[in-house]
């Protein structure tokens, strides 16, 4: 029984810092609309700031304290900091563009991480005074986590108090219902928003400094904790405070007695809690609808199919294509390859995003299934390159059939997180499951069949693949099915009038994504020889809507004109050191001053090129 | 009409439009449109579903992104500027669709409006409104969302005259409500005009628009159909059955 009662208490001490960071998550999603990205950063950057002031200070409980306050509040500040040199300017930008801009934040955060506290884990200071454990009903419990369950609901009480009780705290919970009335009742959003942000980074930079005595300190905080943070806010509804705490503790609870039954099912558990309370409550336990005031409402524009002169251009530029192999060296050869897996499965995204208009932020899942389904199929069942190049693919697929269910569920933001929430339980299936994915050391040696060993004649076949792939997606735009699709992602509910079932075509058109993704990863992992539970990562992911977004995502070449771009950018910055901050800047720049990608800043330019002629003859 | 323009041209008046145009993407919603509006006067903005009442509002409000034109209020230009600042200024709008705050209270939808009083205004208290709107004081502390269709009607004007506004933009007050509800509006839109302030108001209900405002405006197709009195629009039924669903 006692025992039972520990397990109990560490739930609900694990519960408190979940509930920390997603609270803080929550309330920036619910007023600003941005999903937060780097969030998780600032947890980390809290707590290595949290491990030097109470290493520096060495002041005993007092210290202690004061030093996890004051490392939040520097996060508070830092948060004003990137909102005001760079969310102010996207908030009327999709969905996308915020995820990728805070994901270059992210990325400059490791760097910036890395250079100031160094590579090396930290262990940190034991919380003076509460150091010790107490026994209850015979079972030694830390002191420290019976500190954290009662900060966990002092902080939620606070909050609540906050926004129940200050002027302050209705504007917020009005802003989180219709932003735009808010402004035109006189409400200075700005100040709104930055207000808002500052108190999210704050309470995510308190849940890192209050992690340290618990967790060693490392680079990889930020992006460990940000998955299970983005299924505690979708699971709790987003934009609610007490939903983040319901949920955090139903997670953490569940969590700690399902370990005792079953020990690998913690990575797996969230999203199962996730797609049971999504299916029954598409807005989460305290979530409602947000109003659609205020979203972007500019018309697409309609998509043309190729001209006689585009498609001349178009195959001449696959020519000049498909004939380098013969001019450059090997070394070339392989880029080219990673070029063309790169664009086969950003232009599978773009069909999920541009034509299904469901925004995917775990596209990857889906690569990642094909990439390890290829593996396994050759070196575990014996099953030989061809079969398994149409065979993985199709497993990819039904992975996308199966997650896809739950997913068209829903829509807009709350679709892009459970597409996410699957990836990342994906992920955490390969990177546990040793005896049959490797874990960590993933499957080597899965190589081409003998006759498409030399770079050349796999450069060939990838080649045929991609064309094949990227043509069939083509078709299905073009398709009435593609018709369909578009009309849905234009207005469901006049779709869903004329007779169009709209779940139903949506959950094709994510299907047929995925498994066009899953054959980009097949011929990823025989050109590479290897597979690793990256391939199905955060970072994959956001790499293909980075591709999509570099191209523009309302042309359909802007997909292959990203991924080209992409993978040369990489190839060349990833040599350097300290390259994720470079990285990071990029994003940045492109989303602050491209937001219509390569393809649209071409398009205006000769726009501009028309309209200075224009005026020089008039 | 001409009499009409003239009196208007010797008292300056508190909102001018001037030559407006209001794109949503490519498509144009609005044409040169130009509306003035009277110190202590209540307009009518008359027109069909669609006809362009409501961008007209959102455009003076600063709720739009593709407008040029002139806007003007007390000869202070305020096109471009963002809304809260335009409500700061003075002028609030009442939105057709209500848009209360579903989860907050009454009370504390009232004070998301709230600001500080005026000068050229009168101010309005909470003890104001709620003799304003009885009902109100009866459900301060319900949520927005468990009011009837009137009640949120009157929540979304008082909320608007919590910021003390000179000008209010009410935009179809009479529509979707009960016969009874439309009378109390009648009323409230009589208090407003007593009490001192400017109201432009958009309806489709001709009838509903004779009874509380003082002179008309017709607008279709995104353009100023007609601009005088309802005297001279009585003598020419043409354009009224031309432009309005009467």
């Amino acid at each position: 029984m006692g025992f039972y009662f520990a397990q109990l208490l560490t739930g609900l001490a694990n519960a408190s810092s979940l509930f920390l960071i997603a609270s803080g998550l929550s309330i920036i999603f619910g007023v600003t609309r941005i999903v937060n990205f780097a969030h998780g950063s600032l947890y980390m950057v809290g707590a290595y700031l949290a491990y030097t002031l109470v290493s520096a200070m060495d002041l005993g409980a007092f210290g202690f304290w004061l030093g996890v306050l004051v490392a939040a509040a520097i996060v508070g500040l830092i948060g004003l900091l990137i909102e005001m040199t760079i969310l102010r300017r996207i908030y009327h930008a999709p969905e996308l563009f915020q995820l990728v801009a805070t994901f270059g934040v992210l990325l400059i955060f490791q760097d910036a991480t890395l250079a100031i506290w160094g590579a090396q884990d930290l262990l940190g200071p034991r919380a003076p005074g509460l150091d010790g454990a107490l026994r209850i009903m015979g079972e030694p419990i830390p002191e420290y986590d019976l500190a954290l369950i009662a900060i966990g609901p002092l902080v939620l009480l606070g909050i609540w108090l906050l926004f129940r009780k200050t002027r302050w705290g209705v504007l917020v919970r009005a802003a989180t219902q219709d932003r735009e009335m808010v402004a035109a009742l006189g409400v200075n959003q700005a100040w709104l928003f930055s207000a808002t942000f500052v108190l999210g980074a704050f309470l995510a930079g308190l849940g890192g400094a209050l992690q340290i005595p618990r967790e060693t300190v490392s680079l990889q905080m930020d992006l460990s904790v940000i998955g299970e943070a983005f299924v505690i806010v979708v699971i709790g509804g987003m934009g609610s405070v007490t939903g983040a705490y319901v949920a955090a503790v139903l997670i953490s609870v569940l969590n700690a007695f399902a370990i005792l039954i079953f020990p690998q099912v913690s990575i797996v558990l969230p999203f199962i809690v996730m797609a049971i309370v999504l299916t029954l409550r598409p807005h989460g336990l305290f979530g409602a609808a947000g109003s659609e005031h205020g979203a972007p409402t500019e018309p697409e524009q309609p998509l043309r199919l190729m001209g006689e002169k585009g498609m001349m251009i178009l195959f001449a530029a696959m020519a000049v294509f498909a004939l380098s192999p013969v001019i450059v060296g090997d070394f070339t050869t392989v880029l080219l390859v990673d070029v063309m897996v790169a664009t086969l499965f950003a232009v599978s995204l773009h069909f999920m995003m541009g034509i299904g208009g469901m925004v995917s932020f775990g596209h990857a899942a889906y690569f990642g299934i094909g990439a390890y389904a290829a593996a396994m199929m050759v070196k575990q069942l014996g099953i030989g390159m061809l079969p398994t190049i149409f065979l993985a693919p199709a497993v990819a697929g039904a992975g996308a059939l199966f997650f896809g269910w739950f997913c068209v569920r829903l829509s807009g933001v709350y679709l892009a997180m459970l597409t996410l929430a699957a990836a990342q339980i994906l992920w955490g299936i390969t990177f546990q499951w040793q005896q049959f994915t490797g874990g960590d050391d993933g499957i080597v040696g899965v190589w081409p069949a003998g006759w498409a060993s030399s770079d050349k004649v796999y450069f060939y076949l990838a080649f045929v693949c991609c064309i094949g792939g990227i043509w069939f997606l083509r078709r299905a735009a073009h398709s009435p099915f593609g018709y369909t699709l578009r009309g849905i992602r234009d207005s469901r509910t006049r779709a869903e009038a004329i007779g169009v079932d709209s779940r139903f075509h949506q959950w094709m058109g994510f299907t047929l994504a995925g498994a066009v993704a899953g054959l980009a990863g097949t011929i990823f992992a025989f050109s590479k020889g290897s597979v690793f539970p990256d391939s199905l990562g955060i970072a994959q992911s956001i790499d293909g809507l980075i591709m999509v977004l570099l191209g523009g995502i309302h042309a359909l070449a802007g997909p292959i004109l990203g991924a080209g771009v992409f993978v040369m950018i990489e190839d060349w910055v990833t040599r350097l050191a300290y390259w994720r901050v470079i990285f990071g800047i990029i994003i940045l720049v492109v989303v602050l001053l491209a937001p219509d990608g390569i393809a649209g800043g071409i398009n205006r330019l000769f726009a501009r090129i028309r309209a200075v002629r224009k005026g020089g003859t008039a | 009409m001409a009499v009409l323009s003239l009196k208007l041209r010797m008292r300056p008046p508190v909102l001018e439009v001037a030559n407006l145009n209001a794109r949503y993407g490519r498509a144009q919603i609005l044409h040169d449109v130009s509306i003035l509006l009277g110190r202590n006067e209540v307009v009518a903005l008359l027109g069909r579903n669609g006809a362009g009442k409501t961008t007209t509002m959102k455009s003076i409000m600063g709720m739009l992104r593709q407008v040029d034109g002139r806007i003007s209020y007390e000869n202070q230009d305020i096109l471009g500027k963002p809304s809260y600042m335009i409500c700061r200024a003075g002028i609030g709008y009442v939105p057709e669709e209500r848009r209360i705050f579903r989860d907050l209270t009454v009370e504390e939808n009232l004070e998301v409006g709230r600001r500080a009083k005026r000068e050229n205004a009168p101010e309005w208290t909470l003890e104001r409104l709620f003799d304003l709107f009885p009902n109100l004081r009866e459900r301060r502390s319900n949520l927005g969302k468990h009011l009837s269709g009137g009640e949120q009607q009157m929540l979304t004007i008082a909320r608007t005259l919590m910021g003390n506004p000179a000008v209010v933009l009410l935009d179809e007050p009479s529509e979707g409500i009960a016969p009874v509800i439309v009378e109390q509006m009648g009323f409230v839109i009589a208090e407003l005009k007593r009490q001192g302030l400017s109201v432009l108001i958009s309806e489709q209900n001709l009838h509903f628009a004779r009874l509380v405002s003082d002179r008309a405006y017709i607008i279709e197709k995104g353009q100023v159909r007609y601009d005088g009195s309802f005297d001279d629009l009585d003598q020419h039924p043409e354009i009224s059955r031309k432009y309005l669903a009467v």
